[in-house]
Order: C-alpha cells, then structure tokens, then sequence
C-alpha cells in the first residue's frame, strides 16, 4: 500500500492555522509525490483555478479548499518528466486575477511575463544550460545589415570565443535569436557545448523580426532577405564555410515555419534545419485551418509542401512539446520529410509551447546537426 | 616503416585526463631520456607542455608538429589549398559513410530482434557485422585512394617548406632515445605526424604513447562514444594509422566512452573488426608491443561474447 499523500494527511487531521502552517513548513511546492502533483494556494478567496497550456487537459481546473481553512489544493497526475508551466487564477469579489504561484520559486520568463514552473518527477533543468565559469564565453556583437528588401537591419552576433580570422566556421541563423538568448538561454548553451567539444565553434547570426507573424509565415521578401542579403553580407564580414552543411537555419513556432519555408524557396542552400514546435498548420479539405485567419499563409505553404514533398536540406532536427496542440501537426511532417530522403531527427518532450522546451532540445539538435570534434577527441 | 626490418617497442598508454601517468610508464621500460614529444594533438594548446613535462620525468623536447603545419601553410599556398580540399573531400566522404552505417546498425538492431529461430538469428547477426565491416572497409579504401592522390599529385615530401621542416625534425629527435606521444584530437595528431613522416625519422627508437596517441600507432583507427549528446553513437572508423602495432584497435577512456556492460553492442563491435584484438583503456593501462605484436597488457580485452577479460599474455 502506498504512503497516503500529504495533502491527504492534512485534510485528515485538526483543520487549524498551526496545522496548515506546518504543512507548508515542511514541503515544497507544487507538492511531487512520485507521479502525483499537488498545486496548493493559501488565501481568502471564492474560487481558485489552475490555468496551465497542456494540451488534453482541460486549460482551467478549479482547486478545493481544505474545510474550515484558506489553504487550496489540486492534485493532478502528472507523467514522469513533464514540465508545466501555470498560473494561478483567484476570484475575490467575483473578479478572477492570474498570478504567478506565491508558494513556487520556479518560474519562466517569456516575452509576455513569467509563468511559474512545476516540474513532475525526474525531470530537472539540464546542467548544460547554466552558466559553467569553466566554459569561455562567446563574444556579442552586431552588424547592420543593408538591404534592398526591409532598407536596414540589425542582426546580433554571437562570435565563439577562440576565433580566429584563420579558420572558417559554420553559420547557424536563429529566428527570434534574441528570444532565444533571453529566455532559452542560448548564450551558455553555446558555450558549454563548444567548451565540451560537443558542437564545434560555430558563428551564431540572431535575428529578430518588427513583423514575425507575416515575415515568418512564408513570406517571400523574408525569404530573399535571409538568402540574398543577410548570408552574402555574413559571408563578407566574417571567415564562414560556404557550404550547405556549415549553414542552418533554426526558429520555433513560426519561426520554424520561417526556416523550413526559407529553405525550401532555395533546396540546397541551407544544408541543416532545426525546428522547435513549429506552426505547421494545414488542411486535409479547405483552405482555413481551425487556427484562423493568421495562419491561412502557413496553411497554404504547408498544403502545397505536403502536396509535392521535396528534399530542401540534409538534415533536419524537428522537436515538439507532447503538451502543445502543433504536436499533431509536427508528428504529421516528420514521416513527409522523411520520405524525401532527408535525414530527420525528430523529438518529442513532456512539455509545451514555450521557451525552456525550446531550450531543453537545444543540446540533442545542435549537436546531432553540427556534430562537435567530441568523438576526435581522446586525453 | 622507415626500412625497418624489425619494429620498434612501443607502450601504449591510457587516457591522462584524471590521473596523469605516461612518466610512470616511462620508469617502467626505464627510458632515461631526452625524448621526443609530440603534443600536436593539443592543436592551439601544443605548447601548454611545462606540466607534461614536468609528469615526464626526463628532458624533452616538443617536436611541434602543430605549429610546423600551420608555418608549412603559411609558406606554401599551393600545398595548404590542396590540404584544406583533401580535408574536405574526406569529410564528405565520412558524412556518407555515416549516413550508410547509422542504416546498416538500424537494420542490424532491428533483425537482431526478429522472431527467428536461434541458428538463424547467429547467421543473420554475422550478416550484420560482415555488413559493418564492408562499409569499413570500402571507407578506408576510399580515404587511402584521396591520400594517395593527393600524394601523387603534389609530392609533399618533395618540397622545399617540409624539406627544411624534416631536417629540423631529423635534428631534434637525433639525441633522443625514444618517442612519447600526448592524446588530444586524433585525426589532427595523426596528419601531423604523416605530413611530416615523423615515423622515417625515428627509427629503432622506443614509442611511449597515451590515448589519442596510441590510437594513432595502431593500423586502424575507430571513433567511438557510446554517451553521445544526441544517443548512442555508433562506432566509426577514421582511417588508417602509422602502423607502429599490428591487428589492435584501441579504445580509450571506456570508463566515459563505453557502454561496458552492452554485451551485444560490445560483441558487434569486436566480431566487426576481428581478426584484430579490440582493447579498451582505462586510467593504468598498459599494453607492451614488440615488433607490432601484443606481448602482454594490463587493459581490458573485449571479446566476441561481449565482455571484457583484464589483462592478457600472448
């Protein structure tokens, strides 16, 4: 017979404030109990509901409220490895306010805020992702870039710390590259996996878009800018490889939809792909995806690539959260790009559309696209 | 060989990371000194030896085999072009290689858990491996016939700048009684001393060699990881080494790079490359070669069946 859980022990035992201080004394949270997760908040309320984005649970669960005190739990099972971001709605005054979890240090940063973190069993932030002092950072810097298409631009640079002029390095362009810096911390994970010999020194180009919704979603002028402008310009200022395998494009969500529609406007230019979660909506029948009117261009580009599937890199690294509803979508193009000949790599985690999965994929699709001289390398 | 009837004595050592202990080697066979060193496989780093040095025990001098290169390529243009291709034709023809063997090994994970009777899952098992061993081979016949071509084509122990670097080498390593070898990038390590064709220069004298170093005295060289950052790897083979020990594949570190207790993974491998011995190094190995052959070692011995035996005799 299995331990009863605390919550279980609390709501059986003398309902009073010394107890539930105790209880939130002696425990962390959200509380994980092998795979038994309890979201608790304490505090006068009408109602409290857990607000998280996993897709195939309802988005809104209410929490109970513990008798005769302002202490409110919910306990949801959660599979081994998830990771879930929440919040927490509280109705005071039939006006319901989101907020992070008072009781919960955890939290992700997004271009939107914070959401707070919960982490189910045996899941922990990678340690490639923090800064190690032993890994030399890389250099930022910035470039302008002119073009005939979007007039000037800027790019962010992320320049490895041993460069030299003499060498020549692979390029890797991120959409939304300053996102990726901000809030996957894509800074260190660079550094420590060049410092661990499992990716070789590559010269990342970050760009950012004022217009990513249309920019990102098959647009033609994007594409032209990436291929015509931004890469002959790089090409110029700095010592890159010229060729197709030195050269990968990389985005999550439309951003993916960004690099695989780039791509495929120009087969054989980008070598490699990496693409997190993307937006790959499409149609069966009809031209309008449940998803709406942002999308009918990615809907159209999608239809048209699923309809004449054509090899337009070597290799492809394809991630998606099981908790995003685009996970239908992502494991529909997996056997599609595959069937072109192109070779894919494709995983799925326990999370959802957000940046820490984004981040948390990074090790396994950098280094299986750009393989580090790890494997040359015996002391 | 140089024109060696007989081979030289090597002692090949494991991997220095954790427990640095080629000057104990060194005691061992009772070298006394000055040796020649070759870090080149530190790359940029060749010179950070004082600490190398110093674990030696004896006086040495760093052949700088790295740094040579990089003189050589500045000087002649014509030869650094025709390097930087050769490179990039091998690497081509590596990416295709893998691309062949990471289907063959799925092919060969996937028939390994087939529903046959027992006999025919030994033979189809052996057809795997033979599979393997095919797409070795016709690598390393691909990457000998660029080498080749290349050698015709631009002759580089005919020119001025390695000329002038091989009798500078020829001159360090005349009052040295032996050879000592550092780990480090073993593709790198093992172009260097080709370039240059140190192995013409050293003639009788002794080799002590570490990790990436000891996989470079060997015929045959094979990447491996087994903890790779995206899966397990799939072992690889890099190309053909100096030759110094004859039918032995060396595979240091096991202890962070093997899967040790992957019997059928372990076995595939060793059947693979058979008929030669597949050893692995770990801190405090120690395998002595007379003539190309194994006399005896203090390392693990992976055999067909998979496990590992510590230690042999022959």
């Amino acid at each position: 017979m299995s331990a009863p859980r605390a919550i279980d022990t609390l709501k059986a035992g003398p309902h009073t404030t010394e107890a539930v201080d105790a209880f939130l004394a002696a425990h962390k949270f959200p509380l994980v109990e092998g795979p038994a997760i309890t979201f608790i908040y304490r505090g006068v309320a009408e109602a409290v509901h857990l607000k998280h984005w996993v897709f195939g649970l309802p988005s809104s669960q209410s929490l109970e409220r513990v008798e005769g005190t302002n202490l409110w739990y919910l306990t949801l099972e959660l599979p081994a490895a998830s990771r879930v971001e929440y919040k927490l709605e509280v109705v005071r005054g039939g006006h319901g306010e989101w907020m992070q979890d008072p009781l919960n240090p955890a939290q992700a940063r997004d271009p939107f805020g914070a959401n707070s973190v919960a982490h189910g069993e045996g899941y922990s932030v990678p340690a490639w992702s923090h800064h190690d002092p032993e890994s030399r950072p890389g250099k930022m810097d910035e470039l302008i870039v002119e073009g005939r298409t979007f007039g000037r631009r800027s790019v962010g640079l992320y320049i490895p710390a041993r460069f030299r002029r003499t060498r020549r390095y692979p390029l890797l362009i991120v959409h939304d590259g300053h996102d990726y810096m901000s809030y996957a911390s894509l800074g260190p994970i660079l550094d420590n996996l060049m410092h661990r010999l499992e990716i070789p020194e590559v010269i990342v180009c970050l760009t950012s878009s004022p217009d990513r919704l249309a920019e990102y979603a098959n647009d033609l002028r994007h594409a032209i800018w990436l291929t015509d402008e931004l890469v002959p310009t790089l090409e110029k200022a700095l010592p890159l490889d010229p060729r197709p395998q030195a050269r990968c494009l990389m985005g999550a969500s439309f951003g993916a939809v960004a690099a695989l529609s780039t791509a495929w406007r120009r087969p054989g230019f980008y070598g490699r792909l990496l693409l997190q979660s993307g937006s790959f909506a499409f149609t069966d029948i009809g031209q309008r995806n449940h998803r709406g009117p942002l999308f009918d261009p990615v809907v159209r580009f999608m239809n048209e690539f699923r309809a004449r599937p054509v090899a337009v890199a070597e290799r492809v690294f394809v991630s998606c959260g099981m908790y995003e509803s685009l996970i239908y979508e992502n494991r529909s193009l997996v056997p599609m790009l595959r069937g072109t000949g192109m070779d894919v790599r494709f995983v799925e985690a326990r999370d959802g559309h957000n940046w820490e999965n984004w981040r948390d994929r990074l090790r396994e699709g950098l280094s299986w696209l750009f393989p580090g001289p790890f494997l040359m390398v015996y002391e | 060989m140089g024109g060696l009837s007989v081979l030289p004595s090597v002692l090949l050592v494991g991997p220095q990371g954790s427990r640095p202990d080629l000057g104990a080697a060194i005691k061992e066979v009772g070298l006394k000194g000055p040796v020649a060193l070759i870090t080149a496989g530190w790359q940029e780093r060749e010179s950070d030896d004082q600490a190398l040095i110093a674990e030696l025990g004896v006086e040495a001098v760093n052949l700088k085999l790295h740094a040579r290169a990089e003189q050589l390529f500045a000087a002649d243009s014509e030869l650094s072009k025709a390097h930087v291709e050769r490179q990039t034709r091998l690497k081509q023809l590596h990416d295709v290689y893998r691309i062949r063997l990471d289907h063959a090994f799925e092919s060969a994970r996937a028939i390994s858990v087939r529903q046959l009777d027992a006999q025919m899952l030994s033979e189809e098992r052996q057809v795997s491996v033979e599979v393997l061993r095919y797409l070795d081979l016709d690598h390393l016949e691909r990457s000998r016939s660029t080498h080749r071509e290349f050698e015709q084509l631009y002759q580089p122990a005919r020119r001025k700048e390695v000329m002038r670097h091989r009798d500078e080498l020829r001159r360090l390593i005349e009052p040295t009684t032996a050879v000592v070898v550092a780990g480090g990038h073993v593709a790198s390590l093992l172009y260097r001393l080709k370039l240059f064709d140190v192995l013409s220069l050293t003639g009788p004298r002794s080799w002590v060699a570490a990790a990436a170093g000891a996989m470079a005295l060997t015929e045959r060289i094979y990447l491996f990881h087994d903890f790779a950052p995206h899966g397990t790897g799939v072992a690889e083979v890099l190309d053909e080494g100096l030759g110094l020990v004859k039918d032995l594949v060396v595979l240091p570190d096991p202890r962070h790079r093997l899967k040790v207790d992957d019997r059928e993974g372990i076995s595939r491998f060793v059947r693979r490359v058979a008929p030669a011995t597949c050893t692995a190094m770990d801190d405090g190995a120690r395998v002595f070669v007379e003539d190309g052959r194994v006399t005896r070692a203090k390392a693990l011995r992976l055999a067909p069946e998979g496990e590992g035996h510590v230690g042999w005799k022959t």
